[in-house]
């Protein structure tokens, strides 16, 4: 084909007519095939034209609407979504001029927030210099199901999967990290200084690397004037004051102390230690975890919570299904009004902000004060029987139905499923 | 509740609690530390255990008030070694505990004074060559040189470990409160005073100190090309949405679901 563009008069004089009864076809044909009327097409001259009356739809009351989602340009949204996704720069560091090692927690066998806040701020101290910049080594322990290592900011990886770091096994770990110290020698440790194991672990390796801390920092910013370039504000004396410095070889931080990596893609090429780590003869031994009892854990810290509210009519049968699920209790702020249940039981703003990873409501309509102290819950079931309050908006699972009724449906199947297991048990 | 603790060969089992002195968060006065106090309250728990509180630090009057809350709690006395204010207390401290040897040594998790930064039984247990845990929250019992004992994890969660004597071992809130320092033994109770040479902790003279700043709150940012998503995103109201609803159903496939995504998610046991 040649490059010169044919002009045909009439069509174009058709296009402009849309009281031309082949004005559709015509636009069609245009528009490069594309069913229906099209709204952009090229022009005769090169130029983009639009037809403004082709763009929208009829809505149901025969207004016409128009959409500027992208979603009625057909087919085209999935594309950009796609592209705006591979739109993250992939950096590949092959010759890094210094490393910034990483030890996350990785509960659950994934990054929580705060690895992915320590990734980020390990990312600022290698990316400082472009010119030299240096890699960030994550080490850890055991298996994990986390895919997306490098686009939390990992360039390489190095994992040890053994047998001897599965559950609490502090010893093991430290050696392996002194043994990454001494074949490795990065520039930085960085470690969550959170209860899940990273604070523990962090000065136990600084004590044996003969470095002293920073703990409990919670920004880092560049300081010229500072040996290692960079300077830290700490919380110190529990938490009463702030201690600026400079920043230390060994860095435990709190969660927030800098932005997650969103705008890159790394590599996190999985490294291997040149030489095996020596066997560590523990002197402490894990025996498990323990089974606690649910009514004694405090509401903020409740993994799973049953929460009656307004709803609820049959009272004995809430408790007794809170002790066969195992759930600690809550309650609405009608619920402690009227009486059924303690003031220091009450969920929402004015009582307690929980984090349960599962919330299961029972007859809550969920006020906004209700639903702000349920803000950081992961699967909020609700039983109810409006199915249009907020509770139910917000549930990840909604049952609508008479909330006794469902209570006990729900403790008759798990005391089946006790049973079966109970019997799976004895007959192994 | 009293443990019962089966010490070695008989002897008395001997504990060694660190206290240091606290500050009341609200009125920033000398008081007895929360986290040193459940150290005392766990050690004086353990069924005939004899029990030696030990401090290091300056030797003020606000301090020795602070002191005689542990004092107050039912322990005889406290061996208070002087240093100076901006010394570093480990040197101390190690010298005492190698001269002791007690089988445990029990300490707050951080200090709520200084740098607070709950290095201390690490540095202990690494230049004596001691085994470290954190976190108790529970003694359950202590044979043949073997402690058992639970370490609180996030959640209420708890984990029980074995651990080789002799330990130090960090206490933090979730161990059981401590009881109310009473008047009297505080009064009664002595203060032994020893000497040891403070060694000044150089590095901490180059920091700048100032009361804490408010964090600032993380804003959400929304990184998109579109003005119609940036504006999507600051506008939308906070629900999850796409949640099943399940109406018109009998209570048995209600419950049925419900149990279904309970045991997913791993909370029933």
């Amino acid at each position: 084909m040649s490059e010169i563009i044919r002009r045909d008069p009439r069509r174009e004089w058709i296009a402009r007519n849309r009281l031309h009864p082949e004005y559709a076809n015509v636009l069609a044909d245009m528009g490069g095939g594309g069913g229906g009327a099209v709204s952009e097409w090229q022009g005769p001259n090169g130029a983009v034209r639009k037809n403004p009356r082709a763009i929208g739809f009829i809505g149901p009351n025969g207004v016409k609407r128009i959409d500027r989602s992208g979603l009625q340009q057909g087919g085209q949204s999935a594309a950009t979504t796609t592209a705006a996704r591979d739109s993250r720069r992939m950096v590949t560091i092959d010759q890094p001029a210094f490393l910034v090692a990483v030890v996350p927690d990785m509960t659950g066998g994934r990054l929580s927030t705060h690895d992915k806040d320590l990734l980020g701020l390990a990312r600022r101290l290698a990316d400082a210099d472009a010119e030299r910049p240096g890699a960030v080594v994550a080490i850890l322990f055991g298996e994990h199901k986390e895919a997306a290592l490098g686009e939390a900011g990992i360039d390489q990886v190095v994992h040890l999967d053994d047998n001897s770091y599965a559950g609490f096994a502090p010893e093991a770990c430290l050696a392996a990290l002194s043994g990454v110290e001494r074949e490795m020698a990065p520039r930085f440790w960085l470690l969550p200084d959170s209860p899940l194991g990273g604070s523990e672990l962090g000065r136990r390796l600084a004590v044996r690397l003969g470095e002293r801390p920073a703990t409990q920092v919670w920004q880092v910013e560049a300081d010229a004037h500072s040996e290692t370039s960079w300077r830290c504000t700490a919380r110190g004396a529990a938490g009463s004051v702030d201690i600026t410095r400079h920043l230390p070889r060994v860095v435990l931080a709190l969660a927030e102390c800098a932005e997650p990596v969103s705008e890159t893609r790394h590599a996190a090429q999985p490294v291997a230690l040149p030489q095996p780590l020596p066997d560590v003869l523990g002197r402490l031994k894990d025996m498990g975890e323990v089974a606690v009892d649910p009514a004694s854990v405090s509401l903020a810290e409740a993994e799973f919570i049953l929460s009656a509210g307004n709803g609820v009519k049959d009272w004995e049968g809430y408790h007794r299904a809170a002790q066969v699920l195992g759930a600690a209790k809550g309650a609405s702020r009608v619920a402690v009004d009227d009486g059924f249940m303690a003031r220091d039981r009450q969920v929402g703003a004015s009582g307690t902000w929980v984090s349960a990873r599962v919330y299961v409501a029972v007859g809550i309509s969920g006020a906004i004060q209700h639903l702000q102290g349920i803000q950081s819950c992961d699967k909020v079931v609700t039983i109810n029987l409006d199915e249009r309050c907020d509770m139910v908006k917000r549930a990840d699972l909604a049952v609508i139905g008479d909330a006794g009724e469902i209570l006990a449906a729900l403790v008759a199947r798990v005391e089946r499923y006790r049973e079966q297991q109970q019997e799976n048990r004895d007959a192994a | 509740m009293p443990r019962n603790v089966k010490s070695l060969n008989g002897a008395g089992f001997s504990v060694s609690v660190l206290v240091s002195v606290g500050r009341h968060p609200l009125t920033a006065r000398a008081r007895r530390a929360d986290h040193d106090a459940r150290a005392v309250e766990m050690a004086l728990s353990l069924n005939d255990a004899s029990v030696q509180l030990i401090h290091a630090g300056d030797n003020d009057t606000a301090s020795e008030e602070a002191l005689r809350g542990y004092l107050g709690m039912g322990v005889s006395g406290v061996k208070r070694i002087e240093q100076a204010s901006n010394a570093d207390v480990v040197p101390a401290l190690t010298n005492i505990l190698r001269f002791a040897a007690p089988q445990l040594v029990l300490t707050g998790t951080r200090a709520e004074t200084g740098e607070g930064s709950g290095l201390v039984p690490y540095l202990l247990a690494e230049s004596l060559g001691w085994t470290v845990v954190s976190g108790l929250a529970e003694i359950e019992s202590i044979e043949q040189g073997v402690a058992t004992v639970l370490q609180a994890l996030p959640r209420g969660k708890r984990r029980r470990l074995q651990v080789r004597l002799p330990a130090i071992a960090t206490v933090d809130s979730s161990a059981p409160a401590a009881r109310q320092s009473a008047f009297g033994p505080a009064r009664r109770g002595e203060l032994t005073d020893c000497a040891y040479a403070s060694v000044i902790d150089e590095l901490q003279t180059q920091w700048h100190i100032q009361p804490a700043r408010k964090r600032p709150k993380r804003l959400k940012i929304v990184k998109s090309a579109s003005a119609r998503d940036r504006f999507k995103a600051a506008a939308a109201k906070a629900d999850s949405g796409g949640g099943q609803l399940l109406s018109d159903v009998t209570p048995e496939q209600g419950a049925e679901a419900i149990f279904t995504l309970l045991k997913e998610e791993g909370v029933l046991r």
